[in-house]
């Protein structure tokens, strides 16, 4: 698995924000030197606090922004320069979105068959009855009915409109699918069934899945690899194991700390880690440059050179104990 | 055990005296579809100097009835049947003008949305010292000295300062300690918190839950906590109350209902969510929860419930007394009903739970 190609990769990505003008004139680094890849029919997860980035790195790869600098590559191709025709196309053919809110991101005055079969339509798919069948298809993959189909949004419940929205994402066959927060709006009960539904369609799909969220214990679960974000940098890369088993970057462990447990006996005792940059680094990694580094096979950590020994030291530690 | 929650827990000399009582609250809303029966009998106490949680989904009730209790329903809400008891009154039945008394000075509020809690247009300060001159007659001196006070007591960096400045220039974690300290303001005896931490990042959340255990054990605070989060359930509370579709369907103290639950929807909130040990497949829940128009007959929670009997479909379970404490509304309880186990997925965890608990104790 290590050695395979990765099916997306982002370089130094940048996606910078300005606001204002002249003296007021402030820039936000929303994501700030991103390196990552992922490999084919693999779920990789993004995780952070509000804020840190993720749903703009999400975003920006799909070309909802352009790209303020560095590169996207998918399959090969670049994705990340100049818009044209050809370009838009095949980044819809390949990456489509589910978005987190099930409710925003319909469109209420549209059916559920126009909403699932609008990207067929665009793709010159005329025989009304050919769209019909794979909407119908489509909608039974994600646990809805044919009856389901001339209705309304508003007319399901969360759970349901996810699942709506899942429909219209797989119905061209994307290679992979960006997932932004897709359950944190829905309740626990339902939590469970549209992750265990995106765990078929991976499965039955071949699907892979960049999975952004919030929520540690639903990315540990159901990611292969987890990338780790604060303020515009990823700082930490890992298999999700060993993200949690033995966390480098001090940001992680902060964050690893704050986790609520549904466990009386721990978590009364929970300890919390705090995070404070200016404490838990050296001068170095804010006037030098901290690159991404692979301190074990599949674990990278944002640091700098002086850290890079401490964290080796760490890893072999735990190696040996 | 842990000291810790020695702590937490505590005070068991004073245990046995109930500061709040529930009994049988009933509140219906006027809708245009019907009637929505949002909380359908409910019973629990509050103990002086601990924490309850009240543990639902969104729809299940939990927010109605502690606005009841707060007395701040909407104007199409009805109290169908019920009392709340709290110093000698019946809290649904009290005036409005004799709530002003209550509300605020003795039972406190903390708001799930920080944001929309607070005044957009009125400094932090001012909001603060609102209560303490309207409610405890206090001058403006004496009110901004208490303010700066309680905002220090909440952890609020430079509280002189920040006195002067309005919301926008708070994060939502500062916003909800603000929140937290115009709760307190009044010297409550009961502090509700609806859902404080949902719209909060963990390590953010992690460190309010630390701030209202702080308060709640130097001002001897009793706390109702309502919450969807189990995590932070066990974090927080000494009792918990699990509700679905209206009703109490499971009570108990949190070690009896992490560890010996007996509801099947409680089986089902434990076991559907993943921990960082799950790897195995989810336990889904099936369907949706029901429409409160027309609530289901029988137990609710039934039609999704893989483990229903027949006459959890027909006839509604009353509660079955498991120990002093520990209360379940399911026929399974019934002892000539057969007997069922929890399922497999949740017994293995509850184990790993027990397991872990005594490498950290």
């Amino acid at each position: 698995m290590a050695d395979t190609p990765y099916l997306l990769e982002a370089r130094n990505l940048c996606q910078h924000f300005a606001s204002g003008r002249g003296g007021k004139r402030l820039t936000v680094k929303a994501v700030d030197d991103v390196s990552f890849g992922v490999r084919p029919a693999e779920i990789f997860g993004l995780v952070g606090e509000s804020g840190c980035g993720k749903t703009t790195t999400g975003r920006t790869i799909i070309r909802l922004y352009d790209p303020t600098s560095g590169t996207v590559t998918f399959d090969g191709r670049e994705i990340s320069g100049g818009m044209t025709r050809g370009l838009r196309r095949y980044l819809t053919d390949n990456i489509a979105m589910i978005f987190q809110d099930p409710i925003e991101s319909l469109n209420p005055r549209m059916t559920v068959e126009e909403i699932v079969g609008e990207g067929l339509t665009i793709r010159g798919v005329k025989d009304k009855a050919e769209v019909r069948r794979r909407v119908v298809e489509m909608l039974g993959k994600v646990g809805l009915t044919n009856e389901h189909a001339t209705r309304y949004p508003h007319e399901f419940s969360g759970g349901q409109r996810q699942r709506i929205g899942i429909a219209r994402a797989i119905i061209t066959h994307p290679k992979m699918i960006i997932a932004d927060e897709p359950v944190s709006a829905l309740d626990v009960s339902v939590q469970a069934q549209v992750i265990n539904l995106l765990n078929d369609l991976k499965e039955e799909m071949g699907l892979t899945i960049l999975f952004i969220a919030h929520n540690l214990s639903v990315v540990k679960y159901f990611s292969d690899r987890i990338g780790v974000m604060y303020y515009g940098h990823l700082v930490e890369i890992a298999r999700g194991d060993d993200l949690y088993a033995k966390p480098l970057h001090p940001y992680t462990r902060a964050l690893l700390s704050a986790i609520p447990e549904p466990n009386p006996l721990t978590e009364k005792t929970r300890r919390r880690i705090d995070y404070d940059p200016e404490r838990d680094h050296k001068e170095d990694y804010f006037s030098g440059n901290p690159v991404m580094t692979e301190i074990e096979p599949e674990h990278f950590v944002y640091c700098t050179p002086s850290e890079l020994e401490l964290y080796r030291d760490q890893v072999r530690g735990k190696a040996d104990a | 055990m842990p000291k810790q929650q020695n702590d937490t827990t505590g005070n068991s000399a004073i245990a046995n005296d109930i500061i709040l009582k529930v009994a049988d609250l009933r509140v219906s809303f006027r809708a245009y579809g019907g009637r929505v029966q949002a909380v359908r009998g409910i019973s629990f106490d509050l103990k002086r100097g601990e924490t309850v949680a009240i543990v639902g989904e969104s729809g299940s009730g939990k927010s109605v009835s502690v606005k009841t209790v707060m007395g701040i329903l909407p104007g199409n809400a009805i109290i169908e049947s019920g009392e709340v008891r709290y110093g000698g009154m019946d809290l649904t039945k009290v005036s409005e003008e004799k709530f002003h008394e209550i509300r605020g000075n003795r039972i406190g509020l903390i708001f799930q949305d920080p944001l929309s809690a607070l005044n957009p247009i009125m400094k932090i300060g001012k909001q603060i010292t609102e209560t303490l001159r309207l409610a405890k007659k206090m001058s403006g001196e004496e009110a901004r000295a208490k303010a700066i006070e309680l905002m220090a007591a909440v952890h609020i960096p430079d509280p002189q300062r920040r006195f002067n400045q309005y919301p926008f220039q708070f994060s939502g974690g500062m916003r909800q300690r603000i929140v937290i300290a115009i709760a307190l303001a009044g010297d409550p005896e009961i502090l509700i918190c609806d859902e404080p931490t949902t719209a909060l990042d963990v390590t953010v959340q992690s460190k309010i839950l630390e701030l209202i255990n702080e308060i709640k054990r130097e001002r001897h605070l009793s706390v109702i906590f309502i919450t969807h989060d189990l995590g932070v359930v066990a974090n927080m509370a000494d009792r918990v109350n699990v509700m679905y579709a209206g009703k109490i369907v499971e009570a108990g103290t949190t070690e009896e209902i992490f560890f010996s639950p007996a509801h099947p929807y409680t089986w089902a909130l434990l076991s559907s969510m993943p921990d960082l040990q799950t790897k195995e497949r989810l336990q889904a829940i099936p369907g949706a929860p029901p429409n409160m128009i027309y609530p289901p007959a029988g137990d609710a929670f039934a039609r999704r419930n893989p483990y229903a009997l027949k006459i959890d479909m027909e006839k509604e379970p009353p509660y079955f007394r498991l120990s002093d404490t520990h209360y379940a509304a399911t026929w399974l309880a019934h002892p000539k009903a057969p007997k069922v186990e929890m399922p497999a997925v949740l017994r293995a965890r509850i184990d790993r739970m027990k397991r872990s608990g005594m490498l950290n104790g």
